[in-house]
């Protein structure tokens, strides 16, 4: 049927000039007894106009289609009487009719286009502030983001990643790291021993207090070069408060290799440092002592000040916060290993992920990080 | 340890301020924890106590005339006990900022009528100066202080409060620390006078000593100092004490400090009448040695403690307290001073053992050079003839039993210098530096030098410690910073490792939480887990644990995660998703399944014997709670059992594992609602379980009443089983060009058939693309002892269209074998 009628009315317009049609027209057609002119065209076209904003549905909008832009429309009409003008002025009318009736066209295309729209609208329009369906999703543990970010900004400078044993020998948690049996440096190291005597009397298990212990064991098991971080949890007999946790994370780094220097400590800690602090942020290096390095290093980062709120959220009176331990690898170290000092020359470093949680983010307590509240962990 | 500026100056220039001072020392290893300013009294001045009388309207109170120095005297009421006339006093005058000590707020002090009688000012103590909290009695200043002179110029001082590595034990003296200052400052310290001059009498005729065990007492110098008058020590040397935090005894035991003080050497002084045939014998204590020291405490020795003893009797613990029966009395007359090198570890262990840390045993226990004995000695016998009279014997006694071997010297040169640290030194620079610390050196070529370890220094050894000298004087920034340019070594990632990520990832993005909790837990814990019985066969205890509650190195994630679970209920509503990756510890003796030792993160060949006990990496986690947060979409059902199996099905498939459930027991569980969980493949593995946690362990931890539901994974498991058959290697398949079909298919099944049984089959079968299940029913028109299940199959064919006799064929042969191998029945 539709196609019927778009077909009919492809052909009535190819055969405008038909004089039969024309005669019909004329007679059905009650204002073309008058001659159009343009004013008479212009009032007509206005009065569609009008009509058709009135119109309110699709059956409405067809009548008015019928009614003017139909095969007895009032503009075919129009049309149709123009070859009975006077030549001067079929010209003018002629084009104007035309334009009228391309008028009409698009407004009628526009104004069922409206209907239909507001229709969708009426059918169901939704309070889009309500909140959406609820997904849930999951994050990873602070401490988690920040070792891996660590690890990013060395991973990217060639260093891999290994993990050791937490439950660790005195041998390897101390001796092979230059510090013996009884000596005052292990008291930087309060230590939480494990409840197990060998037949020599001794306790030679702890949990251990760094993650150095991996240098010696990276190092004995490869031939240098020597290249990695060693992320993993650490413990110390130690009072918590703010800044004190006795579990905690450490991510250690070695590199060992010929011709590796202090600058090149110098280097590798300062580039790690602008990744993960930005390049905002100072950096100071001074002497330090850690009995497995020499000469030992300091790194110290310029302590932050929060642009909200002005002030230092954490360390309010230090300009500086020691963020890592480093230094050159002892001779001692090497050669117990069974690298050769004299050629091979390294530096190790070893920090604190929550040290440089807290200084990234603010937090003023390091106690957070373990209580695992979701409160706090949803932030990060 | 404090260092007054005060006395420090005696031996070095103070040429920079305080801060950049503090500053250059930290920069250079010797950390500066603080600079404390004393003084800034403006106004207040030394003052004259010309006469006291009583206040007529209080017992407690005292009328001062008071001699301000620059005017009339005043009259100032003081309530101290200790205030007389002739003394020399702090005045403060109306107008001056002190310490109030009744609001605790520095105030502006005016005058006052005191019980009547207008006091014209203040005789301060030291709390009001913010010296002490002493608030007792005032302060009495010297005689010799010059009545008007500003307080800040007799009582100010600056301190620098160190913060000293314990390689750094030379700086637990005045010395040591004007030696790095001179070294910043380029100036040479001022070394003190050490000469005396000595009576005709022998030492060696007075007092004899013998090291019994050279081995823990290196050298033992000693001098004899005889007709001693025992009394207070001049002002000058009390205020030095005072002011380095330590308190006066009496002039012999003040000069011993004093010198300890100033050269790092503690040395102790006997009373030489006490000492049994004027013998020292330096000896190991016997198992079971009673002794008695200065502090009135008796201590059981044993052979591995070090005494000084008389031939009768011990008389002192070596290098860390004096004896009761031989200490300086106010009677003593004659006096031996000791001025010894002890094994530096012997005698911490000593210290640590009894518990008694003393300022000797902290010196003692960082290493000290026997060259120090003998100097200190001889300085501190120079100030007690200054001090307390008497004569000294002629020549010390010095047993030093490895006196003969030369002190190697330590060579630098500058090819060492440019390997270590990237920078071109010359030899000269490094000679400058080492030579601003005092340290003599000898050029050995061109490039090279070797130095002598100074006296006051046992940390340096090696060239690399001269290395570090040369480097922090200079400062760590003079150094190039530089990108390491040797070849990056090869590395193939470690599986375990890169395992741990992937399943926090996939956990995390399947809605878990991860959280991160102590591996020590406490008996209570375990006992909550213990619901029948099964306690692990043994456990890894800590020897000094920090609390009860953290005890035993944990055996299980469980106890932990049900814990944060716990805290978590009660400190936030809604439901909760938790996992934790972390280690499980298993002792030796408890027999290790071989793939499970504590090399599985090493190399085999690295690791020696050890007792290690196995860290099994595991992932734990919960679910309990409401679904949802209170929406208007979703309903608020509880979290349930398939609510954590589906999360660990999507988040195995995550990482290419397809996980397959089993009904299981497990201890944890309620029964019934628990599920071992394989991996599949052709001999499925078991990596781990998940379920209902049984009701009684819920309430034993307070988790509520919503079910919770746990599963813990073992990690290496998952990883040998998906090394097995390398499942997680994604290969890609190609896309079927051709159409699916699909039927709905529901069967009768019996009860105790399981679901995944029939699916299994379902898809075992030629043509089946996939079946889902999606409706589980029983009752009304199904069997009693039956359920239906309903799937929708797909069919498909990798190279043709099925057609719908191909479907119907296929769905023939299904039925067939879901009959024979399920005794399943198409639904009616």
């Amino acid at each position: 049927m539709t196609n019927f009628r778009a077909l009919t009315r492809r052909r009535a317009a190819a055969y405008n000039f038909v004089p039969t049609i024309v005669l019909q027209n004329a007679i059905v057609s009650q204002p073309s007894v008058e001659s159009p002119s343009a004013a008479s065209i212009a009032t007509l076209t206005n009065q569609a106009l009008k009509e058709l904003d009135a119109v309110s549905n699709p059956d409405g909008a067809e009548q008015w289609r019928v009614s003017y832009l139909g095969r007895r429309g009032q503009i075919t009409g129009v049309l149709r009487s123009i070859p009975q003008l006077e030549p001067e002025q079929r010209r003018e009318v002629g084009a104007q009719a035309n334009q009228a009736k391309n008028a009409l066209e698009e407004a009628l295309a526009r104004r069922i286009r409206e209907l239909s729209e507001a229709k969708l609208a009426a059918a169901g329009a939704l309070d889009v502030t309500l909140p959406g369906r609820p997904v849930i999703t999951g994050r990873l543990h602070p401490t988690t983001q920040i070792v891996r970010e660590i690890c990013a900004a060395f991973i990217a400078m060639g260093f891999s990643v290994v993990e050791g044993p937490e439950v660790e020998l005195d041998h390897y948690n101390f001796e092979m790291l230059n510090i013996p049996s009884g000596h005052p440096a292990r008291d930087m190291w309060n230590s939480l021993w494990v409840d197990y005597v060998n037949e020599e009397g001794q306790q030679p298990m702890l949990l251990r207090t760094h993650t150095s212990p991996m240098q010696a064991r990276v190092m004995e098991a490869q031939d240098p070069p020597v290249r990695v971080i060693v992320p993993g949890k650490c413990y110390r007999y130690e009072a918590t408060d703010a800044t004190h946790e006795w579990h905690f994370y450490q991510v250690e780094g070695l590199a060992v290799a010929e011709g590796i220097t202090f600058a090149n400590l110098k280097g590798t800690l300062y580039e790690f440092a602008r990744r993960v602090f930005g390049p905002d942020r100072q950096i100071r290096f001074r002497c330090d002592y850690f009995p497995f390095v020499e000469p030992g290093v300091d790194m110290s980062i310029s302590n932050f000040v929060d642009p909200a709120t002005g002030k230092r959220p954490i360390n309010r009176d230090e300009d500086w916060i020691e963020i890592m331990g480093a230094g050159m690898v002892h001779p001692r170290v090497l050669e117990g290993v069974g690298y050769d000092p004299q050629r091979y020359t390294g530096f190790a470093f070893g920090m604190g992920p929550e040290r440089i949680g807290m200084l990234k983010y603010g937090i003023d307590d390091i106690r957070h990080f373990y209580r695992n509240d979701v409160r706090f962990l949803r932030q990060f | 340890m404090l260092i007054p500026f005060s006395w420090l100056s005696e031996y070095v220039d103070i040429t920079l301020p305080p801060d950049e001072l503090a500053h250059r020392l930290t920069m250079g290893g010797i950390e500066v924890g603080d600079v404390i300013t004393r003084g800034g009294w403006d106004g207040c001045v030394v003052g004259y106590v010309r006469a006291t009388r009583p206040h007529p309207n209080a017992d407690t109170l005292t009328l001062c005339q008071v001699d301000p120095g620059d005017g009339p005297p005043l009259e100032v009421v003081c309530g101290a006990p200790n205030v007389a006339a002739g003394q020399k006093i702090c005045f403060a005058r109306p107008g001056v900022t002190l310490l109030n000590m009744h609001t605790g707020r520095r105030e502006e002090l005016k005058p006052a009528r005191i019980r009547g009688i207008v006091s014209e000012g203040m005789i301060c103590s030291e709390a009001e100066l913010e010296i002490s909290d002493e608030h007792e009695g005032i302060i009495v200043l010297p005689d010799d202080a010059v009545v008007g002179t500003a307080l800040d110029d007799v009582l100010g001082d600056t301190f620098l409060e160190l913060e000293l590595t314990p390689n750094r034990g030379d700086c637990l003296s005045m010395l040591g620390v004007a030696r790095e200052i001179g070294a910043i400052t380029s100036q040479q310290v001022r070394v003190p006078e050490i000469s005396y001059a000595e009576s005709a009498t022998p030492v060696s005729e007075l007092a004899k000593v013998s090291i019994a065990d050279p081995d823990l007492c290196l050298r033992y110098t000693a001098s004899v100092i005889t007709g001693i008058t025992i009394g207070p020590s001049p002002h000058w040397l009390q205020d030095r004490l005072t002011r380095a935090g330590l308190r006066p005894i009496n002039n012999v035991v003040d000069v011993t400090n004093y010198v300890m003080l100033e050269f790092n050497q503690p040395l102790h002084a006997f009373d030489l009448d006490t000492v049994t045939d004027r013998h020292v014998v330096v000896r190991r204590a016997t198992d079971g040695e009673k002794f008695t020291t200065l502090d009135e405490v008796e201590r059981t020795l044993n052979s591995d403690n070090l005494l000084i003893a008389d031939p009768a009797q011990a008389i002192g613990i070596g290098g860390v307290m004096g004896g009761a029966n031989s200490e300086i009395t106010p009677a003593t007359k004659n006096m031996l001073l000791e001025s010894a090198t002890f094994h530096n570890l012997n005698n911490r262990r000593t210290s640590t053992e009894l518990n008694l840390r003393t300022e000797a045993s902290l010196r003692f226990e960082k290493g000290l050079r026997p060259e120090l004995a003998p100097i200190a000695l001889r300085r501190a016998t120079r100030l007690i003839l200054e001090t307390a009279g008497g004569e000294a014997a002629a020549g010390i006694i010095d047993v030093f039993p490895a006196g003969d071997e030369p002190v190697t010297p330590v060579p630098l040169t500058v090819a060492r210098l440019r390997q270590l640290l990237g920078m071109d030194l010359d030899i000269a620079r490094a000679e400058s530096v080492l030579g601003s610390l005092g340290i003599t050196t000898r050029r050995t070529s061109p490039d090279s030098l070797e130095a002598d370890p100074p006296y006051w220094r046992s940390d340096i050894a090696i060239e690399e410690d001269l290395i570090e000298e040369v480097v922090r004087i200079i400062g760590y920034d003079e150094v190039p910073t530089t990108m390491l340019s040797s070849p990056i070594p090869y590395h193939q990632g470690n599986a375990m490792t890169a395992l741990k990520d992937q399943m926090r990832d996939a956990l995390a993005a399947a809605g878990m939480q991860e959280t991160i909790s102590y591996p020590l837990v406490g008996p209570d814990d375990l006992e909550k887990l213990n619901r029948a019985g099964h306690q692990p066969k043994s456990l890894l205890r800590v020897a000094n644990p920090m609390s009860a509650e953290q005890d035993v190195l944990r055996p299980t994630l469980a106890a932990s995660i049900l814990n944060t679970l716990a805290y978590n209920q009660g400190h936030n509503d809604g439901g909760f998703r938790l996992f934790e990756l972390g280690r499980a510890f298993i002792p030796q003796d408890s027999g290790l399944p071989p793939n499970l030792s504590p090399s599985s993160l090493l190399p085999p060949s690295s690791l020696p014997p050890s007792p290690l006990p196995m860290e099994q990496e595991l992932v734990a986690g919960v679910m309990s709670g409401p679904r949802y947060d209170a929406n208007w979409l979703s309903g608020s059902d509880s979290l349930d059992f398939f609510d954590l199996t589906g999360t660990l099905t999507t988040s195995l498939d995550r990482i290419g594992i397809t996980a397959l459930y089993q009904s299981a027991d497990g201890p944890l569980f309620h029964p019934g609602r628990c599920a071992s969980i394989a991996v599949a493949g052709p001999q499925p593995v078991d990596v781990g379980a998940v379920g209902e946690l049984h009701p009684d362990i819920r309430e034993a931890f307070n988790l509520g009443a919503d079910p919770v539901i746990y599963f813990e994974l073992r990690l290496h498991d998952l990883l040998a089983a998906t090394q097995g058959d390398g499942s997680t290697e994604n290969r890609f398949q190609s896309l079927s060009r051709f159409p699916a079909a699909n039927r709905d298919l529901a069967l009768v099944v019996p009860e105790n058939v399981p679901a995944s049984q029939v699916q299994c089959l379902i898809e075992r079968v030629r043509l089946v693309e996939q079946a889902e299940l999606f409706d589980v029913y029983s009752g009304e028109n199904v069997p009693e002892g039956a359920r239906s299940l309903a799937f929708r199959i797909r069919f498909r064919a990798s190279d043709r269209t099925l057609t719908n006799e191909d479907v119907n064929r296929a769905l023939n042969g299904l039925t067939r074998v879901l009959e024979r191998e399920a005794g399943a029945t198409i639904r009616g």
